[in-house]
């Protein structure tokens, strides 16, 4: 069997080769091109291979539809085409002219496949190529390329492209990428302890990740330095590391801050314990989803936007529902908290099952608008945009929560009810409206976290259990009835779970923190920051 | 007026009560069908998955109905809700053989609920078919596993890896069974390859886990150290979509480190944007872009039944298929749906799988598959990049655990076992 | 002479529901072992284990109700102690498997074998003792309820801060019993169990004799309950429920009371769990869950709170309706279910025995109505009440 592929393979090389010799005779790039449309993935990595060779900056586009899977042909006579969606119609391109061929059926053509091998080929070739590249961020790239891989070929390519460079951080990966392969070009002895001395300054995993690779071939005495540059760089990747899990915890913790928020005025301010909170929080990642798919029908331009239709939305929507929840069954049951327990939980029950109902019961795709989607680094740490954006919209909402509570005149009315009702109605207060509205608020604000909760989760109808045993001990820990408890408190937990979780795991990290949440609480029963007073016994 | 509503509350609670003794004990109409019990999860954590798979069978008994039933009668499909808890799927399975006189049952997906049925379909001697890949290490008379065992699935995909240069391993799970035995198998598996101990990462995260920055930054410091690295997926259903978003936000590309996963399929995916997964992989034994005209009509027959032009089909789906079809064939060839002949009769049995092939029921209630590579597509389809040559028979033991790899499996007689020990030479794995 | 005795203790609701009780188990018991299967009154053997698990839950209610309705303390976390008792009888027929697992290893259960673990953990031995387990059945459950129990009501944590608690300690244990490194099994649990004692578990006797089990144990447990609540010392616990403070200040030591009560409701959580394993054959740390802790706070809540007959009903009911909704409408029975959970909390709040008011002990009911009066006043005084 094995033997009868081998010799398979020989045969198509052979044929492969025959065929390669004659068109590089004929020397056009076209042609090249369009043998990609021939033969399996092996064989298509070696025209790959050749079209690296021709140097010419023209292949750039091929390669690049071909990574993204833009590049098909036509069936007919295996022509090479870049198409493109737009509108549901396909426009056809050529690759090498990049000019437009127009509208085409689709059914003409076959898309040409690529799997990881190849895409890494590409990449690899491409990123000679692209140290030329105009915007620095892809030189950059293209050079810590390199690095990571060692490219011996792309030597030449840094050294000359080292000449004319004037950005200075483009400067210093190329050196590095260019450090990297002269280590293991079998340099003499003195330019390996160069490199090495480069690469520890340059830092970061890549480095490291050179520097042991080399480690292996080193002799004794370059042996040695290697290990050192190792561990100055593991020394400052520690210090990395302590920052990137404080950034962790907090934007763990803003997550938890925001599933909470809601809870902290149903639960906190109100006293309802809401079992129905968690989904509040699916309507409002569910509001995204259907604002997201109607935009996408519709207004395919401004899907970027669609998270800015999404929030206020959200807000209406989960609002009404808990205006709904409190009118209908909560305003019944004031006075028994644990009452409320056992209604809530019966609503969610309901709630759950309707939303399985009308949108069917697996994952609803949201997605995320360009502006959320990747990365940036800061020193050897990646900060993900939609994380840094759910923390500040976290902190932001837990402002204009407290702007409304302490300086609205909805916010004094809301404080006197559940201070003293009583009092509060004799001052004319119709404590009834104040008390849906503050419910709807609470729910309000559990759909804006939601939203912003489907950029990083699960869109199911599972979505709200999966919060609310956190949401309920992040606001008993931070304090009931004090907004700032519940801030401190979500970002302490945070904090400490992801302290804990790399040498703890993440599950004992879990629990280790419910522990001290009901050892702390032993402590303070009214959590970190209890309301002081009579008011609360 | 107060007083008048409790009575009549009371009443009705007393009425609900006596009708409510009486429906349980239903009693089987003797209505001339034949019963097919479905137990999959319609409500709970595990809705999200098995749903689907009560809507195949569904549609497989309507279309056979269609057809003309089965030795002349009609099929009935006998739909319960076990509600994701597993006490209860083994309430519920009790119900459907012993109450609702079912002659068959497919269903369960967690390994969990189909250990809870298990007494139950032995004690009552009835047939399961479950149609999800588990970690084997089972092998029971009244069950029939259409599902992919390990060697099914994770072996050829770590051996694709292999030969595409991968030199270290994350082996990541949820913390149940299946991920523990697998990686179990893995480990021994990679090591037996020649593989450092220091070269394989295990990680292990509770369920629903959706917080995965320190987990996804650990694999790409595992990933520096000069070595091609890949990540072997054990992560289970819900965990998943938060996993790859963080996989994609942070810039880990199927070109640096793979992901190749053992639970995600096109229903996954159907709730994530795939565009920065391309590339990432997949192992199964089916997978909806497989071009095959009996695929495509099977593609096209569930969109009309679900009347969702978007519905995807998946692995499990695909099982369920096979099994209802083998267990049709196996009880024509019987002549009747009693369980002990159709328990008999089904071994040996071939029916015509999705993906251009026929599966075999093996002796130790097993089927053989081919086994398929994919590669994350934009579209949240799979591009099958390696497909095994030939079909792989399910090991209902692994080769790979100390343990097991002197049992074996045959339910034909006379060696009727489901762990007979080849060392021992005797049926009950290693004792008496 | 005996019975005049029991209905001193009991009371004429209580001693009528005993009988009826007993009654009821006994009918069912003879029409099983009497009559034929083909019989329109056949019991079958699958109702007798549906409702052999149902009394199981009936014990797990009262315990509840022993904390929550006469001593105002609800825990969300009852689950947990139901589990353990649940798994310390799991791991005796783990053991009592012995060499029939799969892999035949004569010490280890399969799931240790296929994980490679070599020896058994400590915490596993003894539980090849029937004694043993079935004391660590009450002894463990009732070990940290006393330890958390001892924390907590020393420091005065009280109400929903309590609950909440709970909560988090059932939350903690099930997160911790779904890691296999902890040696229970992990998420499959312990299941295939082979026999009870000598005697095989899936044989109808059997089931009928765990039926019984059940069935007398749930009495014993509602006779020594309804004795404790009828004392002086229940009494005690019933001033505490209506107003801690008051009771403090008259002298009494409140959280001994509270700690007593709580730790022997936490053991007769974990008898019902040892009850529960051999009749389903399985214990999982799903049990753990916060969800079923709540849903059987629910059953006392629809039975009616503070009585001991209503956490008996509510689970029968809760439970059987259960069964019947998830095979009559599986697609929407989740529907039926919340509606009754709203239902019973908006209009009765005394739950079924409410609807029975006036054959309840007069002063035990009154007592309810004025509390609930009493706190009505303390909401309109600006007090928030836990």
């Amino acid at each position: 069997m094995k033997r009868c592929r081998l010799y398979k393979s020989l045969f198509i090389g052979l044929l492969l080769s025959c065929f390669i010799n004659t068109h590089l005779l004929a020397d056009t790039l076209n042609d090249t091109i369009n043998s990609l449309a021939k033969g399996g993935f092996k064989e298509r990595a070696k025209v790959i291979g050749l079209m690296s060779r021709l140097n010419d900056d023209r292949i750039l586009n091929s390669l690049e539809a071909l990574s993204a899977g833009k590049l098909y042909f036509r069936k007919n006579n295996k022509q090479v085409i870049i198409l493109k969606k737009e509108d549901n119609k396909y426009y056809a391109k050529d690759p090498v002219t990049k000019s437009n061929l127009g509208v085409v059926q689709k059914k003409q053509f076959k898309k040409i496949r690529v799997n990881n091998r190849l895409r890494r080929q590409i990449k690899l070739t491409l990123s000679s190529l692209k140290l030329r590249a105009s915007s620095p961020k892809d030189r950059i790239l293209a050079a810590t390329n390199i690095l990571k891989t060692i490219d011996k070929s792309a030597l030449k390519a840094i050294q000359s492209q080292l000449l004319i460079e004037k950005n200075k951080s483009v400067r210093k990966a190329m050196i590095a990428a260019r450090a990297s392969v002269i280590l293991f070009n079998n340099s003499s002895n003195a330019k390996q302890i160069q490199s090495i001395n480069i690469l520890m300054k340059y830092g970061g995993r890549e480095a490291r990740s050179v520097l042991t690779r080399f480690l292996s071939s080193a002799n004794p005495r370059v042996k040695k330095i290697t290990e050192n540059a190792i561990k100055t760089i593991d020394v400052s990747l520690q210090r990395w590391t302590f920052i990137q899990n404080v950034w962790y915890g907090l934007s763990l913790g803003s997550v938890l801050l925001l599933a909470a928020i809601g809870l902290a005025i149903t639960f906190g301010v109100m006293g309802v314990i809401n079992m129905a909170h968690g989904e509040m929080v699916m309507i409002g990642a569910y509001t995204t989803f259907v604002v997201q798919d109607l935009i996408k029908a519709n207004f395919s331009h401004l899907f970027e936007y669609s998270l800015a239709f999404s929030i206020p939305l959200a807000f209406i929507v989960s609002g009404l529902v808990g205006i709904a929840i409190e009118r209908g069954v909560i305003r019944y049951l004031y006075g028994r908290p644990l009452e409320t327990l056992l209604a809530t939980w019966g609503i969610s029950l309901v709630l759950q099952q309707t939303v399985r109902s009308l949108f069917g019961p697996t994952n609803q795709e949201v997605s995320s608008p360009e502006f959320m989607s990747g990365a940036f680094q800061v020193g050897q740490m990646t900060i993900t945009y939609n994380r840094l954006y759910i923390i500040f919209f976290a902190v932001f909402i837990l402002l204009i929560l407290l702007i409304l509570i302490k300086k609205s005149s909805f916010g004094l009315q809301m404080r006197a009810v559940t201070q003293n009702r009583l009092m509060a109605r004799s001052m004319g207060i119709r404590s009834d409206w104040v008390d849906a509205l503050t419910f709807g608020l609470g729910s309000g604000i559990a759909g804006i976290a939601g939203v912003a909760l489907s950029q990083i989760e699960n869109v199911s109808p599972n979505l709200g259990q999966a919060y609310i045993i956190d949401s309920f001990m992040v606001v008993v820990f931070g304090g009931v009835g004090n907004l700032w408890g519940t801030l401190v408190g979500a970002m302490t937990l945070g904090v400490a779970n992801k302290f804990l979780e790399p040498f703890a795991g993440a599950v004992l990290a879990k629990i280790m923190v419910l522990i001290f949440i009901i050892l702390f609480i032993q402590k303070r029963p009214r959590g970190m920051f209890a309301l002081k007073g009579r008011a609360i016994e | 007026m107060r007083k008048k509503f409790r009575t009549i509350v009371g009443a009705g609670l007393i009425a609900a009560s006596t009708i409510m003794a009486s429906t349980i004990q239903n009693v089987a109409s003797a209505a001339d069908t034949i019963k097919v019990g479905i137990l999959h999860s319609l409500s709970g954590t595990m809705a999200i998955s098995e749903t689907t798979l009560k809507d195949t069978m569904l549609m497989l008994v309507e279309e056979q109905n269609k057809k003309g039933g089965l030795l002349g009668k009609k099929l009935e499909a006998v739909v319960v809700d076990p509600a994701s808890n597993w006490p209860l799927f083994a309430e519920k399975s009790r119900e459907l053989i012993s109450s609702k006189k079912v002659d068959v049952v497919f269903g369960c997906w967690t390994s969990v609920s189909r250990k809870s049925v298990l007494p139950v379909f032995k004690e009552l001697n009835s047939i399961l078919f479950y149609p999800v890949q588990y970690e084997g290490e089972e092998s029971e008379r009244n069950v029939f596993y259409t599902g992919a065992a390990p060697n099914q699935q994770a072996i050829p995909a770590v051996d694709y890896l292999m030969d595409e240069g991968v030199k270290r391993w994350v082996l990541a799970g949820t913390d149940y069974v299946y991920p523990r035995t697998t990686n179990k198998i893995l480990e021994t598996y990679l090591k037996s390859k020649g593989v450092a101990p220091s070269d394989i990462m295990i990680n292990y995260t509770p369920f629903g886990h959706s917080d995965w920055q320190t987990i996804v930054t650990n694999v790409k410091k595992f990933g520096s150290a000069g070595k091609k690295t890949a990540v072997v997926s054990t992560i289970n259903g819900d965990a998943n979509v938060p996993f790859y978003k963080e996989l994609g936000n942070q810039g880990i590309k199927a070109d640096d480190i793979p992901v190749i996963a053992f639970s995600v399929g096109e229903e996954e995916l159907a709730g994530i944007d795939t565009k920065p997964l391309v590339g990432h992989l997949a192992a199964w034994n089916y997978f909806m872009s497989v071009e095959d005209p009996a695929n495509e009509a099977f593609i096209k027959k569930w969109k009309a039944f679900t009347k969702n032009p978007k519905r995807v089909s998946n692995d499990p789906m695909e099982a369920h298929v096979i099994g209802f079809n083998m267990w049709l064939k196996a009880a024509t060839i019987a002549g009747t749906t009693k369980p002990d002949a159709v328990i008999d009769s089904i071994i040996g049995v071939s029916v015509p799988n999705l993906t251009g092939g026929y599966s075999t029921m093996m002796p130790n209630h097993h089927i053989t598959k081919p086994v398929l590579i994919g590669e994350v597509q934009e579209d949240g389809q799979f591009e099958i990049v390696s497909s095994t040559p030939g079909l792989v028979p399910g090991d209902a033991w692994s080769d790979h655990l100390p343990d097991s790899k002197m049992l074996i499996s045959d339910w034909r007689s006379p060696m009727s076992c489901g762990n007979f020990n080849t060392s021992t030479g005797k049926c009950g794995g290693k004792g008496k | 002479m005996i019975s005049d005795k029991f209905y001193k203790y009991l009371g004429i609701s209580g001693s009528s529901f005993l009988c009826i009780m007993g009654g009821a188990i006994l009918i069912i018991v003879a029409s099983n072992t009497l009559l034929n299967s083909d019989h329109p009154l056949h019991v079958s053997s699958y109702v007798v284990t549906l409702l052999g698990k149902y009394l199981c839950y009936a014990i797990l209610a009262i315990s509840i109700d022993l904390v929550w309705g006469y001593c105002g303390v609800l825990s969300l976390g009852h689950g947990a102690f139901f589990a353990l008792g649940g798994y310390a009888m799991g791991m005796h027929l783990m053991r009592e498997i012995g060499p029939r697992g799969v892999y035949g290893n004569p010490v280890l259960p399969d799931f240790m074998v296929f994980l490679n673990w070599k020896e058994l953990p400590w915490y596993w031995y003894g539980f090849d003792m029937f004694w043993f387990a079935i004391l660590m059945a009450v002894v463990a459950p009732a070990l940290l309820a006393y330890i958390f129990g001892w924390l907590a009501f020393r420091s005065r944590v009280t109400g929903v801060y309590l609950s909440i608690m709970t909560q988090a300690l059932t939350f903690a244990l099930l997160l911790a019993f779904y890691r296999n490194d902890m040696g229970f099994g992990g998420n499959n649990g312990l299941t295939d169990f082979k026999d009870v004692l000598g005697f095989n578990i899936q044989e109808n006797r059997t089931r009928l004799v765990l039926f019984v089990i059940s069935g007398l144990v749930l009495m014993i447990t509602f006779m020594f309950s309804k004795i404790l609540v009828d004392s002086k010392y229940g009494k005690a616990l019933i001033a505490i429920r209506d107003s801690e403070s008051r009771v403090r200040f008259l002298g009494y030591r409140v959280e001994h009371y509270k700690l007593f009560i709580w730790t022997l409701s936490a053991g007769l959580a974990g008898i019902a769990g040892a009850l529960y394993v051999p009749q389903v054959g399985i214990i999982n740390p799903s049990e753990f869950s916060p969800a079923n802790s709540i849903e059987a706070v629910l059953w006392v809540a629809v039975g009616g709170r503070g009585t001991l007959i209503g956490p008996v009903l509510g689970a029968i009911l809760v439970n059987g309706s259960k069964t019947i909704l998830t095979s009559a409408f599986p697609e929407v029975w989740l529907f039926t279910l919340g509606a009754i959970f709203i239902f019973v909390t908006i209009f009765l709040p005394k739950g079924i025995m409410g609807l029975f008011n006036r054959s309840n002990r007069k002063s035990n009911a009154s007592g309810i109505s004025k509390i609930a009066g009493l706190r009505k006043i303390f909401i309109f005084d600006g007090k928030k009440d836990g």
